[in-house]
């Protein structure tokens, strides 16, 4: 029996990897086998442990010592010190879990402590590459239970009774949507999940793929079971190769372990999974977008109805799901649906998985109860705006979603209250701003993506959207007249209204929601030319404060000569003639040169 | 793999090689393996403590090492921290002891008097 008194967990998520723990992985490697531990202390190779901000990341167990922005020059001293003569190195350590000379268990820090992690529990704990660790931890134990003591309909019944919804944005209740698909006839039907995860600066899915490949693959297993499909396709977009690779190396290894392909467990129930690579378009993770893509069609949507359930993939009933709402059927298998409900709040049951991003310290993926609030997400988990910001807003739902602004901070989050307020809960992805944002650029930025991205299909898309961008384009270069924001509001309601898909219909919420809090800075880009935070490049000027000493730098380093002045007296920068560059600011020693 | 109890099989014996990964509250063995430790021969004192926990499948016992405890001539030196108790030292260690320890400290709640600090020479 292999022995090992210790192990080692690095993060081997996206995130860490491209911040080096590959090299910190063949370092530890080599010390290992230096100090001759190889046989005493294991690595482990771990998916995503949420902290983002703080990696790379390494854990040693079983005291539990959380190193943080671990670098390669660093693993000699813990190898040496910690694994070898038990002295756990305290100043590389998680800054938050030594109070007072005393190490603290990780659970206990901010961003830990009020988390709750259902769907990404295995990851940062496993090894995804190991089918074995995934069992230990009551991997497939679900889909024996299913296959073997409960019925299609009870697996429907509990899914419905646990209250789950869709965590890929739309919410829909997920049981009722097996039950569509379950009901509706056709000769063969389908399972398919949506690891497109198109959002910017959303990782939640990419992350369980990475750390916890299984519980997809068990969770589409049982779904098949429940619907009466035998055949898998997981959307994966090909802009995530690690987690694809994760992905079919779990795929091989359920297969050779009998969990997938014919006669699972012995009960006659067949099942298989393939997965199909996106190629960079948002609009591919719409529904019926994603499954002209799966067909090999030009990703574009279909009106509906007829809805997947009912004629999805090639015209048969199709179940489609996301990552993270598959995450969470395994767990809802083994402890009941009254567990699941229990946590949340009314009307949205178990926890959601949010990417944490901007203005932010610790930048990373949380796991919440349904409920918390926005304050305790930013401000505690979060650990609050970096050097000493206000906090302006926080954009939930990406490119489909709207901001919310301090008044509105202590709202419990849920799929409803979100909606309420004008935003949405979208996939998970967060944003957060501060006193340096200005809300204009971000509603520009996001249509700036959402033109981009449209199909083309239908008008109020492919050419709402454009005009839209124009208008604001116009706005932040300082062209704004009278009138432009009203059009701007008009045509955002219209798009709304009118568009075929989602990718449509919600293009104008980023533009929608900064009117309804922030319209003030719109009219100060277009009435005053003005750009409040500091933002718009075209609405700011240069201007030499009396800090100026005279240098003449900035007068050499500017390309249109709009600065004037004498040696050792104050310069000035003729605003007609600036065309803005900067470059004047970055020479000047003396920090005499603003921009407001 | 066709039956559920095959999975069950599979679960029990990964479990073992995994189940170090998460904090417990519980019992603490602790090795000193400063110099003075491994030199007097800690090493042996560790792998048969995680030895005899794995093999007893103890849940909430960690095995854990530290540095020097100060009283380097009578290394190998094992604590033994159980919740509610106070801190027993085990001097002089070897293999063998440290497995008597467990059976009888740790299963038993029995202190093995004639290997503590307190009857040494």
């Amino acid at each position: 029996m292999e022995l090992y008194r210790s192990h080692v967990l690095i993060c081997g998520g996206t995130g860490c990897t491209s911040s080096g723990s590959k090299s910190i992985e063949e370092a530890f490697n080599e010390e290992l086998a230096k100090n001759k531990l190889s046989s005493e202390v294991k690595l482990v190779k771990t998916g995503c442990f949420g902290l983002c901000e703080a990696g790379p990341i390494v854990i040693v167990y079983p005291e539990g010592a959380f190193y943080s922005h671990v670098k390669v020059e660093d693993v000699a001293r813990i190898t040496e010190e910690h694994l070898l003569k038990g002295r756990i190195v305290t100043d590389l350590l998680f800054k938050e879990a030594v109070v007072e000379d005393q190490v603290r268990s990780i659970n206990e820090v901010d961003f830990y402590k009020k988390q709750k992690r259902v769907a990404l529990r295995n990851c940062g704990v496993i090894d995804p590459e190991d089918i074995k660790e995934y069992i230990a931890f009551d991997g497939y134990k679900a889909l024996g239970k299913v296959l073997t003591e409960m019925s299609r309909e009870e697996v429907i019944e509990t899914i419905k009774k646990s209250g789950l919804r869709g965590r890929g944005g739309g919410g829909f209740p997920s049981g009722l949507k097996w039950e569509f698909t379950y009901k509706a006839s056709g000769d063969q039907k389908y399972v398919a999940c949506n690891a497109d995860e198109g959002d910017p600066g959303a990782f939640m899915d990419r992350s369980v793929l990475e750390g916890d490949p299984h519980a997809v693959i068990e969770a589409m297993a049982i779904a098949g079971y429940a619907v009466g499909a035998n055949q898998g396709y997981v959307y994966v977009r090909a802009e995530y190769p690690i987690a694809v690779n994760r992905l079919q190396i779990a795929i091989d290894q359920a297969r050779e372990y009998g969990l997938l392909g014919k006669n699972i467990f012995n009960t006659g129930f067949d099942f298989d999974l393939e997965i199909r690579l996106g190629a960079g378009a948002f609009v591919c993770g719409e529904e019926t977008a994603l499954l002209n893509s799966i067909e090999g069609k030009r990703g574009m949507p279909r009106p509906r109805p007829p809805f997947p359930a009912i004629k999805g993939l090639w015209e048969k009933p199709t179940l489609l799901n996301n990552v993270e709402t598959y995450a969470n059927i395994p767990q809802i298998i083994l402890n009941g649906a009254e567990w699941f409900a229990g946590i949340g709040t009314e009307k949205s049951k178990g926890t959601k998985v949010f990417a944490l991003g901007g203005k932010i310290n610790n930048t990373g993926l949380v796991e919440i109860p349904m409920g918390t609030t926005l304050r305790e997400v930013i401000f505690e988990i979060g650990g609050g705006i970096p050097n000493g910001k206000a906090f302006k807003a926080v954009q939930t739902g990406g490119p489909s979603g709207g901001c919310i602004t301090t008044d509105h901070l202590d709202t419990p989050i849920d799929y409803d209250n979100l909606i309420a307020l004008g935003s949405m809960m979208g996939s998970g992805g967060m944003i957060v701003m501060d006193e340096d944002n200005c809300m204009v650029d971000i509603a520009r930025f996001f249509l700036d993506f959402t033109v981009d991205e449209s199909c083309g299909k239908c008008p109020p898309c492919r050419i709402g959207t454009k005009r839209m961008l124009e208008l604001l384009d116009k706005i932040t270069e300082g062209k704004g007249e009278d009138g432009d924001i009203e059009k701007l509001e008009r045509l955002a309601v219209n798009i709304k209204a009118s568009s075929l898909c989602g990718l449509g219909q919600t293009a104008p919420n980023p533009v929608l929601s900064t009117l309804k809090y922030f319209r003030h800075e719109y009219e100060a880009h277009v009435y005053d030319k003005k750009c409040p935070s500091g933002v718009c490049q075209n609405l700011l000027s240069y201007h030499i404060t009396d800090a100026c000493k005279g240098c003449t730098l900035c007068k050499k380093a500017c390309p249109v000569n709009a600065i004037t002045g004498e040696t050792k007296a104050l310069h000035t920068i003729n605003s007609d003639t600036c065309i803005k560059c900067g470059a004047c600011l970055d020479k000047c020693p003396f920090k005499a040169i603003i921009r407001k | 793999m066709k039956s559920l109890e095959e999975l069950a099989k599979i679960r029990e014996e990964a479990l073992k090689k995994v189940d170090i990964r998460h904090d417990r509250e519980g019992t603490r063995i602790v090795v000193g393996m400063a110099t003075c430790g491994i030199s007097a021969g800690a090493r042996p004192v560790l792998m048969a403590a995680v030895e005899e926990v794995k093999t007893r499948n103890l849940k909430e016992v960690i095995v854990s090492q530290t540095g020097c405890i100060g009283v380097c001539r009578l290394e190998p030196i094992v604590e033994v921290y159980r919740p509610g108790e106070e801190k027993v030292t085990y001097v002089e260690m070897n293999a063998e002891k440290v497995k008597r320890v467990i059976a009888e400290h740790i299963v038993n709640g029995k202190v093995v008097d004639e290997y503590t600090i307190g009857a040494a020479k």
